[in-house]
């Protein structure tokens, strides 16, 4: 990397409901490229790796998970307008499955779990990222591919700090 | 004297989405409820109609860290329900799958979630890598992880949900060049993983109290498939037991809260199995760790963190013996008809004793399923040390210092709330969730 300073591009991470499979694949990509993303990323919101999480504005913010309740739907449509880009990241994010199982449910099962949907204040039926807010990037993938990952990662990148493509830009 | 609701919505570093209110009244905590604030995903309601051959891949997705021992586990309920008996070499695979896991994601927690908390910075990564000391953890946690995370996709495909291993055996089998490489790796981090425990043996945090504990606790060498369940009273129960501990023990003592339930807690995780079990750690594990070991039995919680580390370095060695003492060779799938039959799976996953039960129809469908996972099962003990901790800091702590406080504590626990989400006892006003809420 430069010695020339730079804004560091400003990252939210968000879990909604999912198995938070891609957060530990994102903590395992980390593992060999923590140096450039500590450099490069200020994580500004991301309770798994911080306590003093900030909601102001992201230049990234990845989604995970399908959005189940109007909390997660109200939510996710501020974190968009703080965002210059959003990722939905993995199959719950971009297919709403399988966390949206119950959307697929016999009527005899949705029967037998309706008293819970509504005691919880969950919607009726569970949402797609890109059912509630425009999507800039779509990883699928039940996790994501680490590798396609990292190429959109790469990808925005180039296009938010183009500043940086003279200096240093490899961070494959 | 305070009399006041504390609330704090979202703890963090941790896996997945928890909250805690604490109600004191008078400087007396009168409740705690440590919950889920994740949506229900209905994992065992999805069960019902599956085919049997499907139960691994769909239980993994319960969790993204835990995933690998939710396989682990729904293969030994459903070669159970089968009368399947993997081989040997199969057993060894597993074995092998399951050091990957701990490693990968002890490591994930210890240094993660809990080393910032030591160094009172906000996260791992803003440890300041001019300080060389802070360098090396730096690079040891990431280094730690990669080994773990390698060992798991040489063996069992990918660390999270796994693809190779299945009902009856694996799919794929690791080669040579592969399985050189991981044992480099394993013997690389070795020294990093002796710093780590160094780190959490000098831990600053302790906090004491009486509790029972129970763990899969193994007959010859230390691990997380095979064993008896034991507890710290001095109960075993053997496979043969699985089922009915599970239903009249297990079952509703996840479904207690901690200020209804009458009788006396029991915790799982690392210091369970290390309290219960040290002397089956591997022989060079226990020469490295030395007096470390006669920390334990331990009834310090901050102590299931030095288990976790003292874990890690058993799973490394293990590992290079497995590895190195083993030819794998391509083996086909054990098989057996389809029957109607009961199978329970009891493993350690690495934050505790995790059970599943599935009921097989004769055409190979699932008819029904149980899960109950480890932090449910602590959860008692979660909102009683909370308790206990809140009324020991009040006089001399603000707000948010009494939060961070709480969170560390909660963090040793090393709860998962992907897992619990399903599994977890959930207060409405008070009152206790019905049988049926738990999806």
């Amino acid at each position: 990397m430069a010695d020339t300073p730079f804004q560091k591009i400003k990252i939210g991470w968000f879990s909604f409901s999912c198995c938070e499979d891609n957060t530990i694949v994102m903590t395992e990509i980390m593992n060999e490229h923590w140096q450039e993303w500590k450099k490069l990323f200020d994580f500004r919101h991301a309770r798994v790796l911080k306590f003093k999480n900030v909601m102001d504005e992201f230049d990234v913010a990845f989604i995970e998970g399908a959005i189940a309740s109007p909390e997660h739907e109200a939510k996710l449509k501020d974190i968009r307008q703080r965002s210059k880009k959003l990722v939905a990241v993995g199959a719950c994010a971009v297919t709403g499955l399988p966390s949206g199982q119950r959307n697929t449910f016999t009527p005899e099962q949705k029967e037998a779990i309706d008293f819970l949907v509504a005691r919880f204040g969950a919607l009726p039926k569970v949402l797609r990222v890109k059912d509630v807010v425009p999507v800039d990037v779509e990883l699928p993938g039940c996790p994501m591919n680490p590798d396609a990952f990292l190429k959109a990662v790469n990808g925005l990148v180039v296009e938010l700090r183009p500043e940086l493509q003279t200096q240093s830009p490899n961070i494959k | 004297m305070h009399t006041f609701d504390l609330s704090m919505e979202h703890i963090t570093k941790i896996e997945g989405a928890a909250s805690l209110s604490v109600k004191v009244v008078d400087d007396k905590v009168v409740d705690v409820k440590f919950q889920t604030v994740e949506y229900k995903r209905f994992f065992t309601e999805a069960l019902k109609g599956k085919p049997i051959l499907a139960v691994p891949q769909h239980l993994a997705r319960i969790c993204g860290t835990c995933s690998n021992a939710h396989i682990m586990c729904a293969i030994e309920a459903c070669e159970a329900a089968l009368g399947i008996t993997p081989t040997e070499q199969t057993q060894k695979l597993r074995s092998l799958t399951m050091h990957g896991l701990i490693i990968r994601d002890h490591a994930l927690h210890l240094f993660l979630f809990s080393l910032p908390d030591i160094y009172k910075l906000d996260a791992f990564l803003d440890l300041d890598e001019s300080d060389p000391a802070q360098h090396q953890i730096l690079h040891d946690g990431f280094d730690i992880k990669a080994a773990g995370n390698y060992l798991a996709t040489l063996i069992a495909g990918r660390s999270v949900h796994a693809t190779y291993p299945t009902i009856g055996g694996f799919l794929h089998f690791p080669d040579k060049a592969g399985i050189d490489e991981a044992v480099k790796k394993l013997n690389d981090i070795r020294p990093a993983v002796l710093r780590l425990i160094e780190i959490f043996k000098n831990s600053p945090f302790h906090f004491d109290r009486k509790t029972h504990y129970m763990a899969l606790a193994p007959e010859k060498s230390f691990g997380y498939i095979h064993g008896r369940i034991m507890t710290s009273q001095g109960e075993t129960y053997g496979p043969e037991k699985y089922r009915d501990h599970l239903e009249h023990v297990v079952l509703p003592y996840s479904q207690a809260s901690a200020y209804e339930y009458q009788g006396e807690g029991y915790m799982v995780g690392s210091l369970a199995r290390i309290n219960l079990a040290k002397e089956t750690l591997h022989p060079k594990t226990k020469e490295s760790l030395g007096k470390t070991l006669d920390l334990f039995p331990s009834t310090d919680i901050y102590y299931n963190n030095l288990a976790q580390a003292i874990e890690i370095l058993h799973s490394v060695d293990e590992s290079i013996d497995l590895l190195t003492q083993n030819e794998f060779k391509p083996e086909p799938l054990v098989k057996a008809p389809y029957r109607e039959a009961v199978g329970v799976g009891v493993i350690e996953a690495p934050r505790g004793t995790l059970y599943h039960k599935i009921e097989l129809n004769v055409d190979g469908t699932i008819k029904q399923g149980e899960v109950i996972v480890p932090t449910g099962q602590n959860q008692i003990n979660i909102e009683r040390d909370v308790g206990t901790l809140v009324e020991r800091i009040l006089p001399t702590m603000e707000k948010e210092a009494i939060e961070m406080e709480i969170e560390k504590l909660i963090r040793a626990y090393d709860p998962c709330m992907s897992c619990a989400a399903h599994f977890l006892k959930v207060s409405w006003a008070g009152n206790s969730t019905p049988k049926a809420a738990r999806a």
